[in-house]
């Protein structure tokens, strides 16, 4: 192929110089993304690979299902207790466990945390950095920058003096060649837009969320008992409550339920006068850059979440929405049902993997994890070194997850595009206000830009929610009901011989699913088809891209050979990955190699 | 002071750092100015508790091209440069990163030791340590603990088995119970990324 159009309505052209941006780090999962640029060094043509083959789902046959949890919190270190938390509603969904309504709080209140913790460290350490330039920071007068900062907010670390001391602390990291965390990155770099001062209170900001996160965790502690990697119970949650209890140890008590609700007044005043205030300054120095919408306007999906009651899974009681648009048509809300088999089905014809079938997709109960890892005929490189991939042939060690056929973006923007497509007010009303402030129409929504803002939002909204769940939850200690667990269902010989489930959560990141089998007390099958699945996904058998690869489409690079404008849009999908980028020249030779977080 | 275990005990050698501290938790019951950690692959999650600490030691698995099962003492300064060599560590991003960031918002420790060891084999999806790398957990906990000592920081008698000690993998991924449970290979495949899979033999061939 040199030019082709997908159904999904993207006109692809293979044929201008191609720039591959590849991975090293091989924890959490790779990424590698390949694209063609025309002659205008506009990209037309985009290709996202996973280069991790997961095997987790396979370790798990033949576990005890009340365990798996504790093996999907290692699946990643970064979303450790949002894998535990489908894992347990997968398992209490196949074996009909309900659980006490404290649980259903706790929980939220779990995820919550780490929907707000998530996002502020993703905004700031992850992602600011593709639109702050910490070298510019430098050259920044300090009394500007406070004059700046105190005119966006009345948080009070903003004096000069207080400036002046970071600038400092970052000048002598520059200076001592020690840039550790700023390393490797492009500054300097043309699409790079703030004033020295915008830069310098970003800087002090990132520091200060890198600081103030640890305090956002404490609550995982408290409820999990133990923090990384908190303790997740099938039936319930593992704390006790004990109101009366004292000290810090054992039963969460009357002490650590008001530490829980401290906390919570700190991160909602952090984010609403730090992390806003940011979002908005930096989005109004690049409301021209427009690009990144790729599937947001058209083709979004949200499993929904935070139940505002225990064991009601309806689409009412999510406070996110659960729902599906197709086709840009924003006035239909599509239900979404995770059993029914033709809704969600994952297809392999582009994926190192096989099915006795590859024209057709399986549903994650009927989910076959068996590796196949072949080039296609027009892949450069050898299978141990690959310079360029054949997207027309199996090009990704992930799947291609397709909801009725079409490829979906799941995340932040996704949930907050159906929020608002419903007319829900918390969700329609600071999407406005930020439109409105920053002087752009709703288009402007659908974009790299407004994918970043969506998080901050639901950044916002999240640590609100953790608000609402803890009041609710001590209403219900102070009325008598202290029940954290239900253990009816605890012993396998309770259990049915054959049963099967499914879990899902909103992850910071998006959907994600667990669908469980269980035979006689073991697990008999486990497929997790996460959001980073959805987002990277390869291509499928009618040629639809993926919400990665639409999104790089029509993007102007300013420097090739410093693909900044491709890690922005990659980055605000907040991709489960690390990855470092090589720049390749026309003949694929290497020119320069740079690491990317 | 902090003793940390990092890696995803998912990957086989990947483990060791894990599974040190969780012997070293089974073991020893410090008193309450120590942490044993098991930092699996939280990154710069772990920037607060390495910012919390006066005294860290490490355990991880570090590649520095030596004979499987080989262990590696660095200490003080040399360590994030140890840490940021190329390929050095398989956590290098994440750790070294986590050290720097320490620096920069201060707190960074007095004393650093990272006890690294050589691993044999990583693309082993559910598998555990080789037995060249577990033979390595107790000389690895000795020189923990002997660094400990000449801190002044002397473990009371290796005795009572610590109570389920929150810092460490839950009982369901103890390594006995993680050995004992493995589904059979033709159950479950085990091989990584088909790749990387040469790599290795040849790098096994060259030792």
């Amino acid at each position: 192929m040199t030019a082709t159009t997908t159904p999904n309505g993207f006109d692809l052209d293979n044929s201008g110089k191609r720039v591959v941006v590849d991975p090293v780090t091989r924890i959490e999962g790779h990424m590698r993304c390949e694209v063609n640029l025309d002659e205008n060094n506009v990209i037309r043509n985009a290709v996202s690979t996973g280069t991790m083959w997961r095997g987790l789902e396979v370790i798990l046959k033949g576990r005890d299902p009340r365990d798996a949890w504790a093996f999907t919190e290692r699946i990643c270190g970064v979303c450790t207790g949002t894998h535990a938390l489908t894992s347990v509603r997968a398992v209490e969904d196949a074996l009909g466990i309900q659980i006490p309504e404290n649980a259903n709080s706790i929980r939220n209140i779990m995820q919550l945390t780490l929907q707000a913790q998530d996002h502020l460290v993703h905004f700031y350490h992850l992602h600011a950095l593709d639109w702050v330039d910490v070298v510019s920071a430098l050259k920044a007068d300090p009394k500007a920058t406070s004059q700046l900062a105190q005119s966006i907010s009345d948080w009070p670390l903003s004096s000069p003096g207080y400036f002046r001391d970071v600038q400092t602390r970052i000048k002598r990291f520059v200076e001592s060649g020690q840039l550790g965390p700023f390393m490797n990155a492009y500054w300097g770099h043309p699409a790079y837009k703030l004033p020295p001062e915008a830069n310098l209170m970003a800087v002090a900001h990132y520091l200060e969320a890198l600081d103030f996160q640890k305090e956002i965790v404490k609550i995982h502690t408290i409820y999990g008992g133990k923090n990384p990697h908190p303790n997740w119970l099938v039936g319930g949650m593992p704390c006790a409550i004990n109101v009366d209890g004292v000290g810090a140890v054992g039963a969460v008590n009357m002490e650590r339920l008001n530490l829980v609700s401290s906390i919570i007044d700190r991160t909602i005043e952090f984010i609403d006068k730090v992390y806003i205030p940011d979002l908005l300054a930096i989005a109004s120095f690049y409301k021209d850059w427009t690009y990144g919408g790729g599937l947001s306007s058209t083709s979004v999906l949200s499993y929904g979440d935070i139940p505002d009651h225990a064991n009601d899974s309806s689409a009412g009681n999510l406070l996110l929405p659960r729902g599906a648009i197709i086709e840009g048509d924003l006035s239909k809300i599509h239900e979404v049902d995770l059993r029914d088999p033709n809704e969600i089905q994952e297809f392999v014809d582009h994926s190192w993997f096989s099915y006795k079938d590859e024209g057709k997709g399986l549903h994650p109960w009927d989910g076959v994890t068996e590796p196949n890892f072949v080039l296609g005929p027009n892949a450069k490189g050898t299978p141990t070194r690959i310079e360029a991939v054949d997207e027309a042939a199996k090009y990704s060690w992930i799947k291609a997850p397709r909801w009725r056929g079409n490829a979906m973006e799941v995340g932040p923007l996704a949930r907050w595009v159906i929020g608002y497509a419903q007319g829900t007010p918390e969700f329609k009303e600071p999407v406005d206000k930020v439109l409105t402030d920053l002087g752009l129409p709703l288009n402007a929504l659908f974009s790299t830009l407004g994918r970043t803002a969506a998080r901050g939002l639901e950044c916002s909204w999240a640590a609100h929610k953790m608000r609402y769940f803890q009041d609710k939850l001590m209403a219900n200690i102070k009325a008598g009901d202290t029940a954290t667990a239900n253990t009816d269902k605890w012993e396998p010989h309770t259990w049915p011989k054959h049963a099967k489930g499914v879990g899902t959560t909103e992850a910071p990141r998006g959907a994600l699913g667990h669908w469980v089998v269980i035979e006689k007390g073991k697990i008999a099958n486990y497929q997790a088809v996460v959001p980073t699945t959805w987002n990277g996904s390869p291509r499928d058998p009618a040629g639809n891209i993926g919400a990665f690869e639409a999104a790089l489409m029509n993007t102007p690079m300013a420097k090739p050979e410093e693909p900044l404008e491709i890690l922005r849009t990659l980055h605000s999908f907040d991709p489960c990955l690390a990855c470092s980028t090589h720049v390749m020249g026309p003949d694929g030779g290497e020119m320069t190699r740079v690491k990317v977080r | 002071m902090l003793v940390l275990g990092i890696g995803n005990i998912l990957w086989a050698d990947e483990g060791f750092g894990v599974r040190c501290v969780e012997a070293m938790a089974a073991r020893y019951r410090f008193g309450d100015n120590v942490t044993l950690l098991d930092g699996g692959t939280q990154g710069i999650y772990l920037v607060d508790q390495v910012r919390a600490a006066d005294v860290l030691v490490v355990f991880d698995a570090v590649d520095y091209g030596l004979a499987p099962g080989t262990l590696k003492r660095v200490e003080g300064d040399a360590v994030p440069k140890f840490l940021g060599a190329k390929k050095m560590s398989l956590h290098q991003t994440g750790f070294q990163e986590v050290l720097t960031l320490a620096d920069l918002l201060g707190g960074y420790p007095d004393h650093v030791l990272l006890i690294g060891v050589q691993p044999e084999a990583l693309e082993d999806f559910g598998g555990s340590l080789r037995p060249v790398v577990k033979a390595q957990i107790e000389p690895a906990i000795d020189l923990a603990l002997g660094y400990l000592t000449d801190l002044g920081i002397a473990p009371p008698a290796a005795s009572e088995p610590r109570d389920a000690g929150g810092e460490r993998p839950h009982p369901a991924l103890d390594l006995a119970a993680y050995e004992a449970g493995r589904p059979a290979p033709e159950d479950a495949c085990r091989i990584g990324d088909a790749r990387v899979l040469p790599r290795l033999t040849a790098a096994g061939d060259s030792h």
